[in-house]
Order: structure tokens, then sequence, then C-alpha cells
């Protein structure tokens, strides 16, 4: 089963290399996400926990959570994927920046490698060696800068580069941290493998704390790199601008959340050492400063997509500084990992659209996008009022328990700073999204199913959650925050 | 033993300096795949008293790989971009080697505060493997091509690798081979990139890709 999740996306990824009929790598593409998401609901609804393989592949619950996001978000994508790549098909494009010619991709290379993603992103949330999620979140990085650089001019060029070079070296750190927590566990005859995951929990007492410290340091910031956290988010505005914006989608609803994971896994071991406070502040310290980046980069942010890659800076932050906070916090956060996945991916998507009708990501030219489309402009207000927290949306209730959680801890300043930044970042976001939604349409456009649909779909569980969470996710949650430590 | 290791790892710290400091590309490259003879005889000198399948297998995959592919591999890209000539890196060559003189300080400094438990490979390795770390972070961001940024990110890359033999635990195989088609794959990337990259500038210094940015002045 396990294997299958990661093999089945891998095996179509190469098929549809080879493939040179469209339509039919088009379906492969789709019937490839089915299963994937049919199989990752047998394991979430299965009832009988899923049989681990070996001691390196398992499903624990906060894998199973971030399997599942990824894997309904990819299934919402390559629906959206389908309507796109028709629209695409032409083989030369005027670029609506500058007015010069490009071609793309091929098609297959961006179809293969949309399902190398997924499989790479399957194995970083079930692998529970440290090795295998480095080989697996480094994999991520390789298959996603072809996507990136699906338009083939110089801008999105620039953004797979920096992309490329400013993640494998975080990631190189990354590894510098799992060879760190290697000698931690040296001094540990009994351990066979000390990378393996359940090994590490079980001796967490004996490690050496100065190398386990060390190892937590390099992983944060290796990991964050590619989560995200400011200051080491310099690459991801340029490649969620650049990329398509079904690309962005998962770059920041899926992929961004799988490198979390990584941070979350040496937490786990942090918590089980007994440092776990060192561990906390630095999260909090990370999250609070990637609040205050992306606020100061959405106020008056002239790209509409830029807008939503800082917000995706901030949301991660929120999410490092639930975590930091622990208890009712984590239980926060792993909440708002949710409510900003599926948020952030329907706006991406919904982005994907006006940039289609528009024709140019400067939000100052566009306007009026309600009148001229009604469906996806509804929803670019609802996500707008999701992504940013207002109730009745389910990000409202997130972070609000992680204000609480940092109350109920008396950590004054963290409380309010953090306030004052979501409020700085709603101003600076209300005045840019509302905007484009308001106004005379310039003209009608089409609204094709396919690229409403999924986005539509999307929106209905963040609006659910605001309201109601069902009693087995509360319960799953609640496990997660107990896993991390906390009271 | 620990005599022929303390002079591998010496070599990898000459090789580190004269890439701070060298000038020609071919003779960077050349360096660069130096440093993976290197680390492979390192393999072997760590594990002197029981080679096994395991430690032939990796050394002769970090060689073949380090030393072979990847020198091979930018020497194509190389090729292919037709840049032969040096741009003058941000930071000049001579400031170069002496923050390398300074960066080696502070990795025997910081090695001093993190004493390696339990390890056959004597007191050089962690410092010299932190050394190879900040060069090849040096590297990344001081120069402007990016070819010069692919080569400093593999002595990046080496430096955790000699970190990594280092240590001398037994890592699962399996892991190792995919760290390291991993970093295959990653070079191999980067090489084409940097092959649009000369295609659609005429040129790959980096400097000059910043259309993307909020810093508008």
């Amino acid at each position: 089963m396990l294997l299958a999740l990661i093999l089945v996306p891998f095996a179509a990824g190469l098929v549809a290399f080879a493939i040179r009929h469209d339509r039919r790598r088009r379906a492969i593409l789709v019937g490839t996400a089915v299963a994937h998401a049919a199989m990752t609901a047998v394991a979430m609804f299965g009832g009988k926990p899923v049989e681990p393989m070996g001691e390196w592949l398992d499903l624990d619950t906060v894998g199973l959570l971030f399997l599942g996001i990824t894997s309904a978000l990819f299934l919402a994508a390559s629906v959206y994927a389908v309507g796109y790549l028709e629209r695409e098909v032409r083989s030369e494009h005027r670029d609506i920046e500058e007015g010069l010619l490009f071609a793309n991709a091929p098609e297959a290379v961006f179809t293969g490698c949309l399902l190398l993603f997924l499989s790479t992103m399957t194995l970083v949330t079930v692998s529970h060696h440290f090795g295998l999620l480095w080989v697996g979140v480094e994999a991520t990085t390789l298959v996603t800068a072809p996507l990136i650089y699906f338009h083939r001019h110089h801008r999105s060029l620039e953004a797979a580069w920096k992309y490329l070079l400013i993640c494998s070296v975080g990631i190189a750190l990354a590894l510098l941290g799992n060879f760190f927590l290697a000698v931690a566990a040296t001094r540990e005859s009994g351990m066979p493998d000390p990378l393996v995951l359940q090994a590490l929990l079980q001796h967490a007492r004996q490690l050496n704390v100065p190398w386990l410290n060390a190892a937590f340091l390099c992983l944060l910031v290796g990991y964050g790199t590619k989560m995200g956290l400011a200051p080491m988010h310099t690459w991801l505005p340029d490649a969620h601008s650049e990329a398509p914006s079904v690309v962005s989608a998962l770059l920041s609803g899926a992929l961004l959340n799988c490198a979390f994971l990584g941070i979350l896994r040496v937490q786990q071991v942090m918590e089980a050492a007994g440092q776990a406070l060192f561990g906390r502040q630095l999260l909090v310290g990370f999250g609070l400063a990637s609040l205050a980046f992306a606020a100061a980069f959405i106020l008056r942010q002239p790209d509409y997509k830029r807008m939503l890659a800082y917000s995706s800076v901030e949301h991660m932050g929120i999410l490092a500084l639930g975590v930091g906070l622990a208890g009712a916090g984590t239980f926060g956060a792993m909440l708002h990992s949710i409510n900003h996945s599926l948020a952030k991916a329907m706006l991406f998507l919904v982005a994907g659209n006006v940039l289609a009708a528009y024709r140019t990501k400067l939000a100052p030219e566009v306007r009026g996008v309600v009148s001229a489309l009604p469906v996806s402009g509804t929803l670019w207000v609802a996500g707008f009022l999701a992504i940013t927290g207002s109730p009745p949306f389910g990000a409202f209730l997130s972070e609000f328990t992680i204000l609480r959680a940092a109350l109920d801890q008396h950590r004054i300043g963290v409380a309010i700073t953090y306030l004052a930044l979501l409020g700085l970042i709603f101003v600076g976001m209300a005045s840019i999204a509302l905007k484009m939604a308001q106004g005379p349409a310039p003209r009608h456009a089409k609204e094709p199913l396919l690229s409403i649909l999924p986005p539509v779909v999307l929106a209905l569980p963040v609006l659910a959650l605001g309201v109601y969470i069902p009693p087995p996710l509360d319960r799953a949650l609640r496990e997660i925050a107990r896993t991390l430590g906390g009271s | 033993m620990n005599m022929w290791i303390d002079s591998v790892l010496v070599f990898l710290v000459l090789t580190n300096f004269l890439l701070l400091g060298s000038r020609r590309l071919a003779a960077r490259i050349r360096l660069s795949a130096a440093q993976g003879v290197l680390l492979g005889v390192l393999t072997i000198l760590v594990h002197a008293d029981n080679i096994g399948l395991r430690t032939l297998l990796l050394a002769i995959g970090t060689m073949t790989v380090k030393a072979g592919i990847f020198p091979w591999l930018v020497r194509r890209a190389l090729r292919e971009t037709d840049v032969r000539r040096s741009v003058e890196p941000f930071l000049s060559y001579t400031l170069s080697v002496l923050t390398g003189t300074l960066l080696l300080g502070l990795s025997i400094w910081m090695s001093s505060r993190l004493p390696l438990p339990g390890s056959q490979a004597g007191s050089l390795v962690v410092p010299v493997a932190f050394f190879s770390i900040f060069a090849g972070l040096l590297l990344v961001v001081s120069r402007k091509t990016a070819l010069m940024q692919v080569l400093g990110y593999l002595v990046l890359e080496n430096g955790i690798y000699t970190f990594g033999i280092a240590l001398a635990y037994e890592q699962q195989l399996l892991v190792e081979l995919g760290v390291l088609l991993d970093l295959l794959v990653a070079v191999f990337v980067m090489g084409i990139i940097i092959f649009h990259i000369s295609r659609e500038f005429d040129h790959i210094e980096v400097d000059r890709l910043s259309t993307l940015t909020d810093y508008h002045p």
C-alpha cells in the first residue's frame, strides 16, 4: 500500500514522458490523481492502520494529515491542469509583461514532472528515516524546477535558477543536520541505524545534547529554506509568481507543508530528548520573522501573484509559531495547515483564471473581477477573506487557537506582535484584493467548467471547517499535538 | 593510518584554498575533480581495518560521480555555453583567500566547541569538513557566473560528505546511493538550466538575473 502510493505516480510519471498523444497523457494525469486520492482515502477512512514497511516507511497521524492534503490538492490541480493545458497548446505565446514571444516546455515534460512531484511528496510524508526524508525533499526540488521553467522566457528561467540554487544549498545544510543527528546518536551503541525516527525517539534521552541542538539548527535552516521561512524565503515569491498557476498552487499548498514535516520530525525528537524549549524558541523566532517579512512586502505589492506568495511566507510563519507555542498551539497549527493549503491553492487557481482573462499580473490594472468573471470573482473575495483569517472561515478558528495558546502561556509580547502583523497583512491584502474585485467589468470573459470546478471544491471545506470540525479530525489533531509535546 | 587520513584532509584544505584563489575555470573544474578523488581515498582509509563490499562500492561510486561525471557535466556545460573568459567576482581573488583563512580559523574554533564522540578519523576531520562547507558557501555567494556557483555547491557538498565519511557509522547503503543520485540529478538539471541561461541571455552571469525583485528603488 505504502509502496503503491509512491510507485504508482512514479511509474505514471515515467510513462507520461514517453507518450506522444496529448489527450491520453492528460487522462493518465487525472487517472493517477484519482487512484492516489482513492488510496489515501482508504488509508484515512479504512478503519485499520496501514501496514508499515519495515522501520523506514510508516504512516503516522501527522504523515497521514499531510498526505491527505497533498493528495486532495493534487486531484484538484490535475483537473485544473487539463483545462490549462488545453488553453496552452499553441506553440508560441506573447509574453504579457514585455511582449516578447516565447514557447512552452513540451507538455510531456510538464505532466511527467507533475506526477513525479506527487510521488516524491508522498515519499516525504511516509518516510520515517531521516536520510530517506532528505532524499525525498531534495527530489521534490529537482522535479519542480522544470515545472517553474514551463514558460520558456527569461523571467521564469531566473526564478527556476534561484529556486534550484537556494533550495539545493539549503537542503545541503539539512543533510549536514542528518549527519549531526547521527553523531548525536553514536554513543548509543545498540542502534543499528541512527537515523530511524522510531529508534531515535526510543533512545532520545541518551542523545548527545550539543550535537542534537546543532542538528536541529541545521535541519531547521535547511528545511526552513524549502518551507519559505524568512529570512531564507527569497526564492519563494519569484518561483510562485513565475510558475504556471496550477504549479504555484501545488508548491504553496502541498510542497511547503512537506518541508515543514521535516522540521516537525526533528522537533519530535527534540521533545523526546527533553530539549523541546530550544526548538520551540527558535520556531517562535522564525515564525514571527516570517510574519514581519510578509507584512512588509505585502503592503503596496503591485503583483497579485507575488502577494499570494508572500502570504504563503506569512502562513508558514504562523505554522512555525503555532508549533513553537506547543500544546494548543500545535493543534491550531495543524488545523491551520489544512485551511491554508486549501485556501491558498484555491486562490492560486483563481489567480490563474484572472491572469488568463486580464493578461496581466499587475493588480492595479485588474478591476471588476466580480462582474467580469462571476464565479472566479466571488471565489477571489471569499478566498481573500478565508486566507486573512476572517470568520466564518476555518483560518479564523486556527489563527485564534494559536493566539489563545500564546495568551494562555502569558507570552503577551508574542501575542501582540502576532496580532499586529496579522492586522497589517489584512489591510495590505484588502487594499489589493478587494480593489481588484470591484468596479465595472472591462469585458466579459468565458469561465470554462474545468477552471472553476476545482477551486469551488477546494473552497467548500475551508468554509465548513470554520463552522464544524468533525470529531475524527479533532481526535487526530489532538494526537499530533500530544506527540509534539506540551500541555 | 591516522597520518594518511590527516594528509588527505590537508590536501582537501589546500584544494579549497586553490579554488578560492584560482582565476581559470578549467583549473577549478580539475580541482573539484581532485576533491572527488580525495574523498574516495578517504572513504577507504577510514574503513581500512575492515574493507567490505559496501565501502568499496561507496568509494567507487563517490569517485565516479564526483571525479568523473560532475567534471564532465560541468565541462560540457562550459563548452556549450562557450564562456572562456573569467568574470571578476564580487569578492576579489585575494580577498577570497584572505576570507578563507578567517573561515579556517572559525572552523577550528567551532570544532573545538563540538567534540566528535568516538570517531576513528582523528581530530582534523570536523574542522576540515566545516572549512569545506564554508568555502563552498563563500564560492556560491561571491562568484558571478552560474557555473562557478555550481562548483561552489559541489565544494559545499564535498564538505558535508567529508563529515559523513569520517563519521564511519553504518548508514544504509541505499540511502547513501539515494543521496548520490539526487546530487547527480541536481547537477544535471543545473547544467541544463545553465545552458538555457546562456542561450537566453548570451551570458551566464547571475548578477544580471535581477528582473524579479521587490526592492524597487
